[in-house]
């Protein structure tokens, strides 16, 4: 004998599914809409080339060192920038967590997201260039003779790099500072270790998932530079990120093809690094990170 | 590196104050702990006890006075450097590391080797009968066992002193009472001098050799548990240690102690201190007998059954509340007669 079949929304409501699961739809057709036909749309047409077979693009690009180079450089870039925006930030958050006005703080250190990637660069370039304020008091104070060259070189980008996304990687990095129970360090200092041991074995394992997230995510953003590397670097050379010919493929040559072909590219170096680091995190602890049953 | 001596007679606090801006937390507190003395600070929550303890643990600093060990001052060391173990309120075990590492930490920063490491690690984990869970995670430990996981970290470095935070508060009141009898247990075969911080008066008397009672940030009373509890020296040491029947009387000198009067009966109390012509006069619920030719006339307004006994609460024709106990059936509405001993009835100056 068999027990009565329950009706359909019953047995879909033991899965999980009611009317209420209705309101993912708009998020789900905007994802779609936004996120998952762009990106099928550029790299379908990343194997519809002007000329030649459906490979051709990818041949092209890594034929050409004009072209494979920007993945060097972009990395060159982007990966020291991401790794002194992290490094900064955890020094700087394990201060800040014990301030008393965190806020004040937070605020000024967020003002560069706020103002963008432009404007920090337009600020920087009369900052730093020749005839800037850093340069005039150098000189005046006879410190160099000539003007230290900070912009329109690899300087000039990372220098803009660091302070767009230095507040980036330092208010996650807070946020998991201040997710530590600091009774942990405090057992820690009772039981012999000091600063270093106690960030070294207590601390430290207990970032590192967030900090793996956090570098994934100033990576990302780092790995994309587009505006601080024409405004402040040397786009004809040694800054001639990927994000450059990408541009240049759709907007100068209208080889959108091309572009597209780029910008898989730029999403698979990405994809390999993020994928990377967060296998690195799958060996790490990922429990809380206070302790007791509070 | 300054590595605090295993071995000592007594650590002292010489009038250690500390303060937070305009607040004084603690105020001039002298305290001598022996070696092998289990030593209680007591006092209600706020009154200073555990910033006490994190002073002596140096993690933080005083402002004034003095710690010594001996003869080695102890309050200008950082907390790497005291040797002291430590029980946290919330164990502040190490969420990363397996009961075996959270238990050799002490062991590690002092750079044993390995082989005495993994002995010790064994004999505390044997200690607190958690050999089985030596490779788990604390996460996968209930709140009893991770209890047991911070005492054995703390007392595998073989420290002169134990320091200890309220570390039953976080269990439930049948796991407490387990505990107690462990950590009186673990005490009684290490003889670690110890330092126990709690606000839960019973927990003191049961565990402590001295209480030491605290409020508002300074020494109200040091003491064997008898005789807190049989004579605190202050009316706020009083009411802390479960005098609930607190109440102003005239008094007058008479043979054989001082005449008071509870609800118009004159009844002869045991004064603490000098006492005038005003005084308030102390008594424990327990100590009120229940007795048909009882001097105290009141009118029961609340009977709570507690399973062997009643707590209840009467009130007297002047109006006042007295708090008792009783053996047999009350029920609200009942005329009941109570009666105390004058040992049992404390005066103090108003």
């Amino acid at each position: 004998m068999s027990a009565p079949r329950l009706p359909l929304h019953r047995r879909l409501r033991e899965y999980g599914l009611d009317s209420v699961t209705l309101l993912v739809i708009p998020g789900v057709l905007f994802v779609l809409a936004l996120f998952i036909y762009p990106f099928f749309y550029g790299l379908v047409l990343s194997f519809q080339p002007k000329a030649g077979d459906w490979l051709a693009n990818y041949r092209k690009f890594f034929a050409e060192p004009f072209l494979y180079d920007t993945i060097g450089i972009t990395l060159a870039i982007a990966v020291p920038a991401t790794l002194l925006n992290v490094v900064l930030s955890v020094p700087v958050a394990l201060r800040v967590r014990l301030l008393r006005r965190q806020r004040l703080l937070t605020t000024i250190l967020v003002i560069p997201i706020t103002l963008g990637t432009v404007m920090v660069a337009e600020g920087l370039l009369t900052y730093l260039g020749p005839r800037g304020w850093l340069n005039r008091t150098l000189l005046e104070f006879g410190l160099v003779d000539s003007p230290v060259r900070l912009v329109h070189n690899y300087w000039g980008v990372m220098l803009s790099l660091v302070i767009t996304g230095f507040p980036f990687t330092f208010l996650l990095t807070l946020s998991y500072v201040t997710g530590i129970d600091p009774a942990l360090e405090q057992a820690g200092a009772v039981l012999g270790a000091r600063p270093r041991e106690r960030f070294r074995r207590i601390l430290l394992p207990l970032l590192a998932p967030g900090l793996a997230i956090t570098l994934a995510l100033a990576f990302v953003q780092a790995f994309t530079v587009f505006p601080s590397a024409i405004l402040l670097g040397a786009p004809a050379g040694p800054t001639r990120v990927i994000s450059i010919v990408a541009y240049q493929a759709a907007f100068e040559q209208y080889d959108y093809s091309m572009a597209s072909a780029i910008a898989m590219l730029m999403a698979a170096v990405q994809l390999l690094i993020i994928t990377l680091l967060l296998a690195a995190r799958t060996l790490l602890f990922r429990g809380p990170a206070s302790s007791g049953k509070g | 590196m300054a590595v605090v001596s295993r071995d000592f007679r007594e650590l002292r606090l010489e009038h250690v104050s500390r303060d937070f801006g305009q607040f004084h937390a603690l105020r001039d507190v002298n305290l001598t702990v022996r070696r092998g003395e289990f030593v209680a600070l007591l006092g209600p929550s706020g009154c200073g006890k555990s910033t006490a303890l994190n002073c002596i643990a140096g993690l933080l600093q005083v402002t004034g006075g003095a710690i010594y060990l001996d003869d080695q001052r102890l309050d200008e060391l950082g907390p790497e450097d005291r040797g002291f173990g430590m029980v946290f309120q919330n164990y502040a075990l190490f969420p990363h590391m397996t009961v075996r590492r959270n238990v050799g930490f002490g062991l590690v920063t002092q750079r044993r080797p390995r082989d005495e490491i993994a002995r010790r690690v064994d004999e505390a984990l044997a200690l607190v009968r958690l050999e089985t869970q030596a490779d788990k995670l604390p996460g996968q430990l209930s709140g009893g066992q991770q209890q047991r996981v911070a005492i054995a970290r703390a007392v595998v470095v073989a420290p002169p002193l134990v320091l200890m935070d309220e570390p039953l508060s976080n269990l439930d009141a049948k796991l407490r009472v387990e505990m107690r009898a462990e950590i009186r247990r673990i005490h009684s075969m290490l003889g670690c001098a110890t330092i126990y911080v709690t606000h839960d008066q019973e927990e003191a008397l049961s565990l402590a050799d001295r209480i030491l009672v605290m409020i508002e940030g300074q020494t109200r009373q040091i003491g064997a548990p008898e005789d807190l509890y049989a004579r605190p020296e202050t009316i706020d040491v009083a009411e802390f240690m479960g005098y609930r029947n607190l109440f102003e009387s005239d008094a007058e000198t008479v043979a054989g102690g001082l005449a008071v009067s509870i609800g118009g009966a004159r009844m002869i109390g045991t004064p603490v201190g000098a006492i005038g012509a005003r005084a308030t006069v102390a008594i424990r619920p327990d100590d009120l007998r229940l007795t048909g030719d009882g001097r105290i006339a009141a009118t029961v307004e609340i009977a709570e059954y507690h399973g062997r006994d009643f707590y209840a609460v009467a009130r007297m024709d002047d109006g006042i509340e007295l708090y008792f106990r009783s053996d047999t059936r009350i029920a609200v509405g009942d005329a009941v007669r109570l009666d105390a001993a004058p040992a049992r009835i404390l005066v103090y100056a108003a």
